[in-house]
């Protein structure tokens, strides 16, 4: 063991190493809780409140408190992507100084963060943000310097009615995370992928797992894969896109969609942004600011003068399901989209994305 | 033992030389000064933009086609084409029409105003794959500033080209770019045609549409110049359309014709999403496209 942990201190970080597994006891999670926040700052799924149906409604939030984390949550309302793609963020800030500026950049990040609890679709959905805005080219540091400072427990979970993760490729986590829980029951079974992580478990009691175990975290994962109700046939996807590009359904949802942008707001993976600059009152300083943005919003595509690229919601509403589904799957080979839901649960007009794509291809709606 | 997460400064390995793969480089800019404004049109001048540091200056280059994110400190950052000849490097010219709010203030600037440079971003018009061929230039309208680089990168290098045409044309003779030009380009070997769609008392060349121009110049041409052509066909949508199609029928290689395309970047690094077209980046799979790849980009044309 002590071989393997040296062997994982070399590649720090989430590169994929050798996996160790472990079982941990229900009873010690608390107490691993209690040491990771003894020593950084922890987000984890809360329930914030419940909804008109009474059911819990969920959001990730800090706390440093074991009891708060709803560790069976089953989808939070937003992303955890305000941790690592704020909304609204500053590039730089100038100094002006009569004629002259200095430009100051600021990554916005100085500590990291331990997140107790993401889902696969959560951490899938880092993993493909990574290659665009940290493995492509011009890395972006504001994402990158918050990215390297994510410590991420993940655990599994119970595949909701509007989970189509499966289809997205995006319902198990491979790599992205540095530990990964999966409940047995009386106990996790535990994946660790970081010395980091390693060296946290080391603080409470696990054990080798046994054959037994592996039988029970196969009926685990067996058990989810029944629970999918969801789908979405990704067979040919881009090339029926390309040929539909002019289908009448396309119309049909554009005539639904209210160009709101939440679907956008609420996606793990998406990342389109504004940038704008202000200047303060008394002309001594000002800011450049990232705003994200969603390509839903009717001037996305405006240029100077006012020529609009897409000045319909349709051809907006396509566009969208055409980066993510079309142009993302051939730069990458899988989807910039992990399947979890939330576009099409927080959406006013009731798109999902099975419908629109059932329907691109010729079935149901 | 140790336990906790490190934090991690990704900022420590920040180095000077600029490369695209170090995130560190992503918000740099070069502070530059605008040396002088040439008012081209009431609505376009030239800008002529110095990058400070003499050093950064020299350590810029850029190939024709490229384009630059100009910035404004609390105004704003929007891309344009660099105008100028690769070889003045980092004291660069920019053709701006005021159409914006950026370019409105930027219009109201004086001489030796400190603005911000990013780049160059962007894919080039190949001049290397050029050599030995002829060249077609065709603009409309402020399409002429991004082909002032490779036109005057013909000029430096003519020994290398064959044919050298320039077709431009605007709406009026009023809108004509770079006039103080023509006679140079024309004593470089450079045939350039004019075109302008509605004429005027002080107006004796053509009028009509850029079509007509470029039809008559192909009709001059043997037949066997068509497939050692490559051409440059800079301007709105509809023009690159109607002239790209011209030049298919007389069978120049759809691989050898080169559009320009305009998008609003707000990162120029393939980040923000803005410039897609289709689900392809403008900013970096562009703004120079062949045709073949614009015809097969769905919202492009």
């Amino acid at each position: 063991m002590k071989k393997r942990a040296r062997r994982h201190r070399r590649e720090e970080g989430h590169g994929r190493t050798d996996m160790i597994f472990r079982t941990l006891g229900k009873a010690e999670l608390p107490k691993l809780f209690g040491v990771m926040a003894a020593g950084g700052k922890i987000v984890a799924p809360v329930e914030a409140g419940r909804d008109r149906e009474n059911r819990p409604v969920y959001v990730f939030r800090e706390t440093a408190r074991f009891e708060e984390a709803a560790l069976s949550y089953t989808t939070t309302k937003l992303p955890a992507k305000r941790y690592f793609l704020p909304y609204r963020e500053d590039l730089a800030t100038f100094r002006i100084e009569g004629d002259d500026w200095q430009k100051l950049v600021d990554y916005n990040v100085d500590r990291p963060r331990i997140f107790f609890g993401l889902h696969p679709c959560d951490i899938n959905a880092l993993n493909r943000l990574d290659k665009v805005l940290l493995n492509g080219v011009y890395p972006m540091p504001y994402y990158v310097a918050k990215r390297k400072n994510m410590f991420i427990v993940g655990i599994d979970c119970l595949p909701q009615p509007y989970c189509f993760c499966r289809s997205m490729g995006a319902d198990t986590a491979l790599h992205g995370f540095d530990m990964f829980l999966t409940d047995l029951g009386d106990d996790y079974f535990v994946e660790i992928l970081s010395d980091t992580a390693y060296n946290f478990l080391r603080c409470v009691r696990t054990s080798e797992p046994g054959e037994d175990d592996h039988a029970r975290y196969m009926k685990a994962v067996s058990r989810k894969n029944d629970k999918f109700i969801a789908h979405v046939d990704t067979t040919d996807l881009t090339k029926i896109l390309d040929m539909e590009f002019q289908s009448e359904v396309w119309k049909q949802w554009g005539d639904r969609c209210l160009a709101c942008g939440t679907c956008a707001n609420v996606c793990p993976t998406c990342y389109c942004y504004g940038v704008e600059e202000t200047v303060s009152v008394d002309l001594g300083s000002a800011r450049k600011t990232k705003t994200l943005y969603s390509c839903n919003l009717l001037d996305f595509a405006e240029v100077a003068g006012g020529h609009n690229f897409r000045p319909e919601r349709h051809v907006r509403l396509k566009y969208r399901y055409y980066h993510k589904h079309r142009g993302f799957v051939e730069a990458y080979e899988e989807p910039l989209c992990v399947g979890c839901g939330r576009c099409g649960e927080s959406c006013l007009a009731g798109i999902t994305v099975p419908e629109v794509i059932a329907s691109v291809r010729g079935e149901g709606a | 033992m140790e336990t906790g997460v490190k934090f991690t400064d990704i900022s420590l390995g920040r180095s000077k030389e600029r490369r695209r793969d170090d995130p560190n480089t992503f918000e740099y800019t070069y502070k530059a000064e605008i040396t002088n404004i040439h008012r081209l049109t009431p609505k376009e001048s030239l800008y002529r933009i110095q990058i400070l540091d003499p050093e950064e200056r020299i350590r810029f280059t850029f190939s024709p086609g490229q384009f630059v994110m100009l910035e404004l400190p609390g105004i704003g950052e929007a891309p344009f084409s660099i105008s100028s000849p690769p070889s003045r490097h980092g004291d660069v010219e920019l053709c701006i029409r005021s159409v914006g709010n950026l370019t409105n203030f930027l219009s109201k600037v004086g001489r030796g105003a400190r603005v911000g440079i990013r780049g160059p971003f962007g894919t080039s018009f190949p001049t290397w794959e050029m050599h030995g061929q002829n060249v077609l230039l065709v603009a409309g309208g402020l399409g002429l500033a991004p082909l002032r680089t490779p036109i005057a990168y013909v000029q430096e290098n003519r020994s290398r080209f064959g044919d050298a045409d320039i077709v431009y044309g605007t709406k009026d003779p009023s809108q004509l770019l770079f006039t103080y030009q023509y006679d140079m380009w024309r004593a470089d070997d450079i045939n350039l045609r004019l075109i302008v769609e509605k004429g005027g008392p002080s107006w004796d060349g053509p009028v009509g549409m850029i079509t007509t121009a470029l039809d008559e110049i192909l009709a001059a041409k043997p037949p066997s110049y068509f497939q050692k052509t490559f051409a440059i066909v800079c301007g709105p949508p509809v023009m690159f359309k109607f002239v790209c199609t011209m030049l298919n029928e007389r069978e120049v290689p759809m691989q050898k014709m080169f559009v320009s395309l305009e998008r609003r970047m707000h990162c120029g690094m393939g980040k923000c999403c803005r410039c897609n077209v289709g689900s392809t980046y403008t900013c970096l799979k562009g703004p120079v496209f062949d045709y073949w790849t614009v015809m097969n980009l769905k919202e492009a044309i």
